[in-house]
């Protein structure tokens, strides 16, 4: 092969014509992370920042669950335990360099989480990922319930009840860097997601990750053109372990506390949730669950004490309606932003969603005002509800707030199916092309 | 000369119901063998032990004088033997291209990496450039492998099975439910991609085992009854009795 042909050097330019520039390659990446380095600035609220390290943490721990979930096929109903097992390794890292006077500088306690999730996941999934589906689903639960228990156990790595504090002060410094504030933190949450987010997404574009969506597809084809499913699984399910234990580390490093209830069932429940909701088939989905999932969280649990009711609402109407998720409905609107016709959605859209807000008032209004009715303490009557203060013990708020939910349910019978159409219609493919 | 496939005194049976009875069959290098039987024969089960897709009961496999008896289907892919499946096994999420990317991926050693990045890898991409020119796929490459229509789906199947460049090939039924110019089209593939290799087919049309093979192995009842030229089976009484007689009753 020392003299290449003309055709064949023709072939390889036309191959590279067809690649994307640089800076549709790259591009996405830069602008992210510029968005991060001024967000601190743009944010006014001061309790805005420490939301802000939460949804980097979620980000990090939602794509890492995606590796299995999404790209691999693997539904985990444990996934923090590795996330757990990550923070609990950085923490102790972090309090043993402190005591022992070893250099372990704050910015690289996530690598450590890293580790510790690595090193769990290669064990458990040794014999975890030999099947996929239900057996691996059962065997990610009697983990969870496992290390729930050990948590009770092993009290000196898990600090029982309390818990394992840290101290980040206590670290050694690296080039000054000093971490006092939430926004110093937040600089490094921001560098260590946006890392891992970059390389999550490398590897979903290299063999293994590449194969791991054959293997999800179709496990038996996969066997005959070379791969065992079973190691293929495994590539994954350590490189999701890895970065679970990196978000661990990170949210170590922000909170300075860990407790079992950081890998208990809850917090394996909240990935799945908040993956689900930001969509699985693509791979921005579980940045944007995150992001939604921690606002939802942080937001509604300032106004309401049911806040997880309204969470469950959502994810259950995102799994009967937009089974792909948020991610996916806007992918779902490519091809009508490419025939240039996302405008003639605004109307049909802006109706469906007023009467959508109606029937979703009236809603919370019932839900307010029975958990109202059978939770507050006796003798209290009125209740504060969006502008109003309403008396539980008559019928009229009632009467009201369940013809809005009426109201809005006829509402989208009249919307719904307009809505559809002009989305029908504005998908439909060009008849020149 | 090694045999490509050597199947000895091969048994299968499944519980109490015995399927292959004693198969011995010898493959020469660099021929194409076409395995045929009445429905129940066992053609698939052959198939399927070949590859490792089922543990035989007794009896040894070799292939290229090795044997590979009780070898998983992925270590028996790597030993340079790929097979087609009867109904389509693809995989349907993916695009086309990256259908057969994947059966690229190994033979060019890039195994469980996680280090390389699969669009940076030039002969991964020619190879399987290469091959979607030869299934006729160009254009469709980047559409999901699910939503092709039959026959496209049966040509990526043959694509999937040789895109890794097995010298050993085994084709299940790769015409089943085509028209008879689908057809032709799939014997011009074949016959264009197994040229230099050994290939083994099990096929119900007869006209394409006549056409393409240079040897034919007949399969009743679990027992190989023949295993000859095309003229000398068609010659053949044993045959004509057990197998083609039992075609001509269905057909009446």
């Amino acid at each position: 092969m020392s003299t290449p042909a003309p055709a064949a050097a023709r072939s390889v330019s036309q191959a590279d014509a067809t690649r994307p520039s640089p800076l549709r390659l790259y591009g996405l990446w830069v602008a992210a992370a510029v968005v991060l380095a001024v967000l601190p600035y743009v944010l006014r609220a001061p309790a805005a920042v420490p939301v802000v390290n939460q949804m980097g943490i979620a980000v990090v721990f939602a794509l890492s669950y995606n590796m299995l979930l999404g790209q691999g096929g693997m539904l985990s109903f444990g996934h923090a335990v590795y996330f757990g097992f990550g923070g609990f390794f950085a923490a102790h890292a972090l309090n043993l360099a402190a005591r022992q006077g070893l250099w372990l500088p704050v910015p690289l306690v996530p690598i450590m989480g890293g580790l510790g999730g690595l090193l769990f996941a290669a064990v458990v999934g040794s014999f975890s990922t030999n099947r996929a589906g239900t057996v691996f689903a059962m065997i990610s639960l009697g983990i969870a319930e496992m290390m729930a228990a050990s948590s009770l156990i092993f009290d000196r790595f898990f600090g029982g009840e309390e818990g394992i504090t840290t101290n980040r002060a206590k670290a050694a410094s690296l080039g000054g860097l000093s971490f006092t504030t939430d926004r110093d933190v937040y600089y490094l949450i921001a560098f260590w997601a946006l890392v891992s987010a970059g390389v999550m997404y490398g590897f979903s574009r290299t063999p293994a990750g590449r194969m791991a969506n054959a293997v999800r597809d179709n496990p038996e084809r996969a066997e005959f053109v070379g791969y065992s499913q079973r190691w293929v699984r495994y590539v994954s399910f350590c490189a999701s372990g890895l970065f679970a234990g990196v978000a661990g580390g990170l949210f170590a490093v922000n909170y300075e506390i860990l407790t079992a209830e950081n890998m208990g069932l809850g917090a394996s429940g909240a990935v799945l949730l908040m993956t689900y909701i930001g969509g699985i088939g693509t791979f921005a989905g579980p940045i944007l669950g995150a992001i939604v999932f921690t606002f939802l969280q942080s937001m509604l649990s300032d106004y309401t004490s049911v806040w997880l009711l309204y969470l469950g609402l959502v994810f259950l109407a995102v799994v009967l309606f937009v089974p792909f998720g948020l991610a996916g409905v806007l992918a779902m609107h490519g091809p009508a932003s490419r025939n240039r016709r996302l405008g003639r959605l605004v109307g049909p859209y802006a109706a469906a969603a007023a009467v959508m807000l109606i029937a979703v008032i009236g809603l919370i209004g019932c839900l307010e005002m029975v958990y109202f009715f059978v939770s507050a303490p006796a003798g209290q009557v009125t209740k504060r509800l969006f502008w109003l203060t309403v008396n539980v013990r008559t019928a009229t708020p009632w009467l009201a707030f369940l013809a809005l939910i009426v109201l809005g349910g006829l509402g989208m019978r009249w919307a719904g199916p307009r809505a559809a159409a002009a989305f029908a219609d504005a998908n439909l493919q060009h008849p020149d092309r | 000369m090694t045999p490509a496939i050597e199947l000895l005194d091969v048994h299968k049976s499944f519980g109490h119901t015995v399927i292959i009875r004693g198969v011995s069959l010898s493959l020469e290098p660099g021929q194409r063998h076409a395995l045929i039987g009445p429905n129940g024969a066992g053609k698939s089960t052959v198939f399927n032990l070949i590859t490792g897709k089922y543990p035989v009961t007794s009896g040894r496999i070799r292939l290229k004088g090795e044997d590979i008896t009780g070898l998983r289907p992925y270590e028996v892919n790597r030993r340079g033997l790929s097979r087609s499946f009867q109904v389509t096994n693809i995989f349907p999420r993916l695009s086309v291209f990256e259908n057969v990317r994947c059966a690229v991926l190994w033979s060019l050693g890039y195994r469980y990496s996680f280090w390389h990045l699969v669009n940076a890898a030039r002969e991964v991409r020619e190879r399987t450039e290469v091959v979607l020119e030869q299934l006729n796929l160009t254009a469709r490459r980047h559409v999901p492998a699910g939503v092709l229509a039959y026959a496209e789906q049966r040509a990526l199947e043959i694509g999937i099975t040789i895109a890794g460049g097995a010298d050993v090939i085994l084709l299940d039924e790769p015409t089943a439910g085509m028209s008879r110019s689908e057809t032709e089209h799939v014997v011009q593939l074949i016959r264009q991609v197994s040229a230099g290799k050994t290939l083994l087919m099990v096929e119900h049309d007869m006209s394409v085992v006549f056409d393409l093979a240079d040897k034919i192995a007949v399969l009743v009842y679990g027992q190989v009854i023949a295993h000859d030229a095309p003229e000398r089976i068609r010659a053949n009484a044993a045959v004509q009795e057990a197998y083609l007689g039992v075609a001509q009753t269905a057909t009446a």
